[in-house]
């Protein structure tokens, strides 16, 4: 019998709540389905799981906020027999010593999206259960208590469909009414919290050396042009994308760079999930992962990133997302600054930050030239690199950027 | 005719749908004459008027100055007086130059005069974005017209209506503006050797479906009619309307489809702020709110004078894939 736990979803949550079930006991369920919705300090995220066989029982119930580590469901495996029901969530084992990040690492704008619709909706308001307005008029016609209806509609409203549904289904009795989530302003200011946590962390416990250097992105940039006159509008490609391309390349020869510190001991990961900071509109940012940069195509790149950036917006990143980055790129994009140090996020030994691309002067066979230049620089742990070796990765970064073909 | 048999069809494109309508009405009734820039000697800035000068004489086919609030008064002058003129503005953007007459005479004197003037105008205006002509002959003002009461609003989005809508707005009796989307004029479509005039009191469901509405008009039929098919590929079935009459726009149908898929999407070429989709939006919400199961969804250009660059253009415009979009947001976990 497997254990479905309150994964941690950044290096300083504590406790989640379960807003929503996606599947029902006797379910089948395979490793990587998303099976639950969990309010954390940073919105709400969608849950995956991983074991796959039957769902037995669901130990918490919507509304019930349980410390990370706590046992949400019981999955049988293929072939196992069913087990007596367990009474009560477990008590939560010690923290996972893998407990990956989510908040902030620096002050980076992130490339710009547009928004799908003008104005953010406003979250469910705390007292009563979010449904639509043809859910509410047949719900009152049905005699249905809409806090016992799970939504199917946009971001889990309750819609007509589902109170028909539940008017239909024999009514088990009611659990107890579940405590209200929490508002946006206190989800705000829990992000900021979360933000604060992992970057005081970060400076008090990582000792932080710093390097840049600017990268002349003429070739990368006429290149990049020249692609994206053949590709169609929404597929083209921004110079965001080779910058990550070219830095998961460059970790290949700089192993120290791409892993975690756990434990008193820097463990090195071969996968590359580049954390990707994405700044929110009402203020705040999310890190999610980018998964195996050095396996992938920048075409597939630039999609999977413009998908990460609306979902982050939307708030609906997945859990694997938020705790996996072995190496995090923050990128100031336009308008912004000339350069960004950033501050790596802990278990994360190193962040990558390129600053604003601007027309400079630079010297090129003893003229003058103007270029469009931008500063790349390391933040990075000096328990694990030093200095000249950081220098030779950013340099390695550089010349990569110079064939932008091979990217 | 005997049952079975088809009735012969003939196909034609908007632009020769909307010339057959503008000679139709001349060789019926000698009372209508068409009047504008360059309706004449060079046939008409998109050729809608090619040939006509020839076939009816420059006393019915008139060329004015460049000058829209002069030959709009005119216009509306000679509609007082007794005739039926088809006015024709290249633009609606060189429209604007016309508005106090249209608002302050056209709209206005029935009213003023104590029902003793009518003004049977007919106004047709091209309009819309997608031919890479930058930001003055480009926008989408039906909008602000359908604000005007004391005028019909048309919007033919199909070469049926092209060719049907014109005598049903002369036999109204006080003004018609009809906006014919500068991307249709090339469009092809088939119509019955004999088809004529079409009734312009209601909208029309050019696809049914059961999912979701997704309510339009004019050049953004065709483009919400491509999502629709991109949504039956995901197994959505979206029902889509066209309004085709804008000024009274046609609650009964446009309210019968939202109360049926209890999802609503609005697509409108015009910015967004203060548009026609927001007031369907409001519409739908006094009428339809106790059957909605989403938030309404607009999809509008984006708020920007229109761009010259094809692909800044093709952005700012409502697309099949933000369209498609829009209406998977009202659908939720089925398809969120």
């Amino acid at each position: 019998m497997a254990e479905f736990r309150m994964p941690s979803l950044g290096a300083d949550m504590e406790a989640g709540t379960l807003v929503e079930w996606r599947v029902r006991p006797g379910d089948t369920v395979k490793r990587g389905d998303i099976v639950a919705l969990v309010e954390t300090q940073k919105g709400i995220i969608e849950v995956e799981l991983f074991e796959s066989g039957t769902l037995q029982e669901l130990l918490v119930k919507p509304g019930e906020k349980v410390p990370v580590g706590a046992v949400l469901a019981l999955v049988r495996a293929e072939g196992e027999a069913v087990a007596p029901s367990v009474a009560a969530p477990a008590q939560p084992p010690a923290p996972p010593s893998a407990t990956p990040p989510t908040p902030a690492p620096s002050v980076g704008a992130p490339p710009s999206a547009r928004p799908e619709t003008g104005v953010a909706p406003p979250a469910p308001s705390a007292h009563r259960p979010r449904a639509s307005p043809a859910a509410r008029s047949a719900a009152a016609r049905l005699g249905v208590d809409l806090a016992r209806v799970s939504g199917t509609g946009p971001g889990g409203a309750i819609s007509l469909e589902d109170v028909e549904r539940a008017a239909r289904a024999e009514a088990p009795p009611a659990p107890p009414s579940a405590p209200p989530l929490p508002s946006p302003e206190a989800r705000r200011a829990g992000m900021r919290q979360a933000i604060a946590a992992a970057m005081a962390r970060s400076k008090r416990e990582i000792p932080h050396y710093y390097l840049d250097t600017r990268i002349d992105l003429e070739r990368a940039r006429a290149w990049l042009r020249e692609q994206n006159e053949r590709l169609p509008v929404a597929e083209r490609m921004l110079p965001l994308v080779l910058f990550l391309k070219a830095v998961a390349l460059a970790t290949r020869q700089f192993p120290e760079l791409n892993g975690l510190w756990e434990g008193g001991a820097f463990r090195p990961s071969r996968a590359v999930h580049l954390g990707v900071v994405i700044s929110l509109r009402q203020g705040g940012l999310m890190v999610p992962a980018l998964h195996d940069v050095t396996e992938k195509p920048l075409g597939t790149l630039m999609r999977e990133l413009s998908d990460l950036i609306q979902r982050a917006r939307r708030g609906a990143l997945r859990s694997s997302e938020l705790a996996d980055s072995t190496l995090t790129v923050t990128s100031l994009g336009e308008p912004g600054a000339d350069r960004v140090l950033g501050v790596i996020f802990p278990p994360q030994v190193a962040i990558v930050g390129f600053g604003s691309v601007r027309e400079l002067p630079w010297v090129v066979e003893g003229r003058c030239v103007p270029r469009p230049l931008v500063t790349a620089s390391l933040s990075a742990d000096h328990r694990v690199s030093d200095g000249h070796r950081g220098a030779a990765f950013l340099a390695r970064v550089e010349r990569l950027l110079q064939e932008p073909e091979k990217l | 005719m005997p049952p079975g048999e088809r009735k012969a069809m003939v196909r034609m494109t908007y632009r020769e749908a909307v010339r057959a309508a503008v000679r139709e009405a001349l060789h019926r009734d000698p009372r209508v004459f068409l009047m504008g820039e360059d309706v004449g000697a060079y046939g008409g800035c998109y050729a809608v008027s090619k040939g006509c000068l020839a076939e009816f004489g420059a006393e019915r086919v008139r060329d004015t100055p460049l000058c829209e609030s002069a030959f709009v008064g005119a216009g509306i002058g000679a509609a007082m007086g007794g005739m039926r003129p088809i006015v024709e503005i290249m633009t609606v953007n060189f429209g604007l130059l016309a508005l106090d007459q249209i608002v302050n005479n056209a709209a206005t004197l029935r009213h003023m005069s104590g029902g003793q003037l009518s003004v049977p105008v007919v106004i047709r205006l091209a309009t819309g974005a997608g031919r890479q002509v930058a930001a003055q002959h480009s926008h989408s003002f039906e909008g602000w017209f359908a604000h005007i009461p004391g005028i019909k609003i048309l919007a033919p989005a199909t070469v049926e209506d092209a060719r049907g809508m014109l005598w049903s707005a002369l036999q109204e009796p006080d003004p018609v503006l009809i906006f014919e989307h500068a991307m249709l004029y090339a469009m092809e479509g088939e119509l019955p050797e004999d088809a004529g005039a079409v009734e312009i009191s209601h909208a029309a469901i050019r696809r049914p479906g059961r999912d979701v509405s997704l309510i339009t008009y004019g050049g953004s039929l065709h483009k919400t009619l491509a999502a629709a098919e991109l949504l039956a590929r995901e197994g959505i079935e979206a029902e889509v309307v066209d309004l085709r009459t804008l000024r009274p726009l046609d609650d009964e149908t446009i309210l019968g489809s939202v109360t049926r898929t209890r999802r609503a999407v609005l697509v409108d070429e015009g910015w967004r702020s203060g548009s026609l989709s927001a007031e369907l939006s409001a519409r739908i919400m006094e009428s339809a709110f106790y059957e909605l199961d989403a938030p309404v969804q607009r999809v509008c250009t984006a708020e920007v004078p229109i761009p010259y660059p094809k692909h800044l253009e093709d952005a700012a415009l409502p697309q099949p894939e933000s369209i498609a979009a829009a209406a998977r947001r009202t659908l939720g976990e089925r398809h969120g």
